[in-house]
């Protein structure tokens, strides 16, 4: 007879070979790969003599971790646009979260002597000292969306513009609701403690102000699908008729519009933000409440290492009748609707 | 048990008042459900956990990793193929596996609890952001949400999974040698092992049952967000911690109640229904929390001792 000890080691051995075989089964599982190639989008291409090779040089990169679409996809079209140029080198940090770590990066560039650097800080004040020892040390600093708190800590800094989506946001909506001065307009934003959200707060109010509405209601998520799918399903509880919805951010609208058809809602329209490829089909199809979105470019860091190689190798910028690179370039947040959107798709991220 | 019944009465009778009727409609009462679903099923599991002695803090980032899982490309294509069950077989064997893993580290390996689960948390959460490439993948597989996003008898279908997984929690702590091995465990462990419970083998199975939660969690969120995310489920463990205290269960083990459980997620589910009715801002519902939580407990505390001081 087995002693029990045995039938016991058995026993939980079995288990553990269950749960590897099953492990084992399951790991086959994790392939991301589509069947069809999807064919890759393009951006617009527009080449001027300033892509001629000229002098080598090496390009810093750093931004935080890319746990939501919009960031991979800067972080994918820094890249892309990098490799167009055979004169650049790129050398890509570790996206992360921790502003320690992001402050140690851009040290590595300096002990490095990179040529310049393109930096999207998590958050712009903590980097503002460090990029300031760059540019002493002669590094020009491209300053991507998240601000400096000093005018030289950049030679050139790329911005979205936030205030500007809330505006562009509010302004679609006036135009579509008219003269309806009793609609009920209601809003989805994102990280209430970021500053950008409260930027695009505000121009939403003011250009919603500027025709005689409000906001009614307002919620805020978190950009991920999870909160997104939470906070909209609560604002739909507590507001029975609704006339338009602006949600700030389409990586977190993918849970908006989950939460729409779980409450079976649609006597709004939707007006999404950022400008994923996602919603961009959306519109394009005309068969969901999504009616527009107001494009918040994930090429920014593409504008950034494009100027930081003409910066390093002391070209002037095309199309402008002064000479050098600007100090500031501002984008602009056009509003997509199905009457533009195929001209925007190329550039749509994917969630 | 009866203070809890009370407590949530009294947030239904503040909700209807503060917000005029909107409360208690149907559609809302719905959402209310829905919102604590996800969270019940997960509380389920680290209910018995807790009343064991031990403590599970991975469980939201399992959640998470099991729903990116579920949605990669390669299994949504098995899924076309074969049967919208892949989805879910693979969420199940997830959670199981991340469970088996914790119980295995605890049980065998002697590692604290809280360490080897805290481990847990972050591997878990970094493996998702791994396999999903940092992004969101949706799902595209009808029949999946067809079932999953249905309405039965007026409830969504993630209300009546809650529904069914309370009930075979109930049974599995109280009416079988399983929860009552998890009540020796967690009370006297030492007694418990002269009685002649495998302690270890009992430790496994509790942590795999936890992981399983997680998984059919995984399943009602994919169901819920149509997408998987690495995002989604974070600090959901500790959503699941405060709802299994306020509900009874003793945060140091020997004593679980699953009724009191489910009535504490319902407590924090309408507290947040209410506070959003009534356009209250969430930073001041998340210290309303915390004032429940350390209410809850202290008043546990307060009828022990009062209990202790009658029965001598």
């Amino acid at each position: 007879m087995t002693s029990s000890t045995t039938v016991r080691t058995r026993r939980v051995s079995g288990a553990f070979i269950a749960a590897a075989c099953a492990a084992l089964v399951i790991s086959g599982c994790t392939s991301n790969e589509p069947r069809e190639d999807e064919g890759a989008a393009t951006g617009p291409v527009t080449a001027t003599e300033n892509d001629e090779a000229g002098d080598e040089v090496v390009i810093g990169f750093s931004a935080p971790a890319a746990d939501h679409g919009w960031m991979g996809a800067i972080t994918n079209a820094a890249k892309a646009e990098a490799e167009k140029y055979e004169d650049v080198t790129l050398q890509v940090a570790e996206g992360t979260n921790d502003v320690n770590v992001q402050i140690s990066q851009i040290e590595g560039f300096i002990d490095q002597g990179v040529d310049a650097i393109v930096l999207l800080p998590f958050d712009g004040a903590a980097l503002t000292e460090v990029a300031l020892d760059a540019m002493e040390a002669g590094i020009p600093v491209i300053n991507v969306d998240r601000e400096f708190t000093s005018p030289f800590a950049a030679r050139t800094t790329v911005l979205g513009d936030n205030y500007g989506m809330g505006v562009s946001a509010g302004t679609y909506i006036c135009e579509q609701l008219g003269d309806n001065k009793d609609a009920v307009v209601a809003e989805i934003a994102g990280i209430d403690a970021l500053p950008l959200t409260q930027d695009r707060s505000q121009g939403f109010e003011d250009a919603l102000s500027d025709c005689g509405l409000d906001v009614d209601a307002r919620v805020a998520a978190e950009f991920t699908v999870e909160s997104g799918e939470e906070q909209t399903a609560n604002l739909l509880s507590a507001e029975p008729e609704i006339d338009a919805i602006w949600n700030h951010d389409d990586d977190q609208g993918i849970g908006v519009l989950a939460a729409i058809e779980n409450a079976g809602r649609d006597e709004f329209f939707l007006v999404g933000g950022a400008g994923s490829s996602n919603m961009m089909e959306m519109i394009q199809s005309g068969d969901s409440v999504v009616q527009a979105t107001v494009i918040y470019p994930s090429t920014q860091a593409a504008d950034g290492v494009k100027l930081a190689r003409l910066i390093a190798q002391d070209k002037t910028i095309g199309d402008l009748a002064s000479i050098g690179v600007p100090r500031t370039v501002q984008l602009f947040a056009p509003v997509v609707t199905a009457d533009n959107v195929e001209e925007y798709l190329p550039i749509g991220f994917e969630s | 048990m009866g203070g809890l019944v009370l407590a949530l009465l009294l947030l239904c009778v503040v909700g209807i008042a503060t917000t005029g009727g909107r409360f208690a409609t149907a559609g809302n009462i719905t959402t209310l459900l829905a919102l604590a679903a996800t969270t019940g099923v997960v509380s389920i599991g680290m209910t018995f956990v807790i009343t064991a002695g031990g403590i599970d803090l991975s469980v939201g980032s399992v959640l998470g990793l099991a729903t990116v899982w579920a949605s990669t490309l390669s299994t949504q294509y098995m899924a076309e193929d074969y049967g919208w069950w892949v989805m879910v077989v693979t969420a199940l064997a997830v959670g199981l596996a991340a469970g088996l893993v914790n119980g295995a580290l605890i049980a065998y390996g002697k590692v604290p609890a809280f360490m080897a689960t805290l481990a847990m948390l972050a591997a878990a959460k970094g493996l998702a952001e791994i396999i999903a490439g940092r992004r969101t993948q949706l799902v595209e597989v009808d029949p999946f949400l067809d079932v999953f996003r249905a309405d039965v008898l007026g409830l969504p279908m993630i209300v009546w999974i809650f529904v069914v997984v309370a009930a075979a929690g109930w049974f599995l702590m109280n009416r079988t040698t399983f929860g009552r091995r998890t009540v020796a465990v967690g009370g006297n462990p030492e007694a418990a092992r002269l009685a002649g419970i495998k302690i270890k083998r009992h430790t496994l199975y509790l942590y795999g049952l936890t992981g399983l939660t997680a998984g059919i969690g995984a399943v009602m969120m994919l169901a819920r967000t149509t997408a998987g995310s690495s995002t989604t489920g974070t600090l959901l463990e500790l959503d699941a911690i405060a709802a299994v205290v306020v509900g009874g269960t003793l945060l140091a083990g020997g004593r679980g109640t699953i009724t009191g459980t489910v009535l504490g997620v319902l407590i924090f589910s309408t507290l947040t229904n209410v506070f959003i009715l009534n356009n209250i801002d969430s930073s001041v519902q998340a210290i309303a929390k915390g004032a429940i939580i350390v209410g809850a407990v202290l008043l546990q505390q307060w009828f022990a001792s009062r209990e202790r001081a009658t029965s001598t």
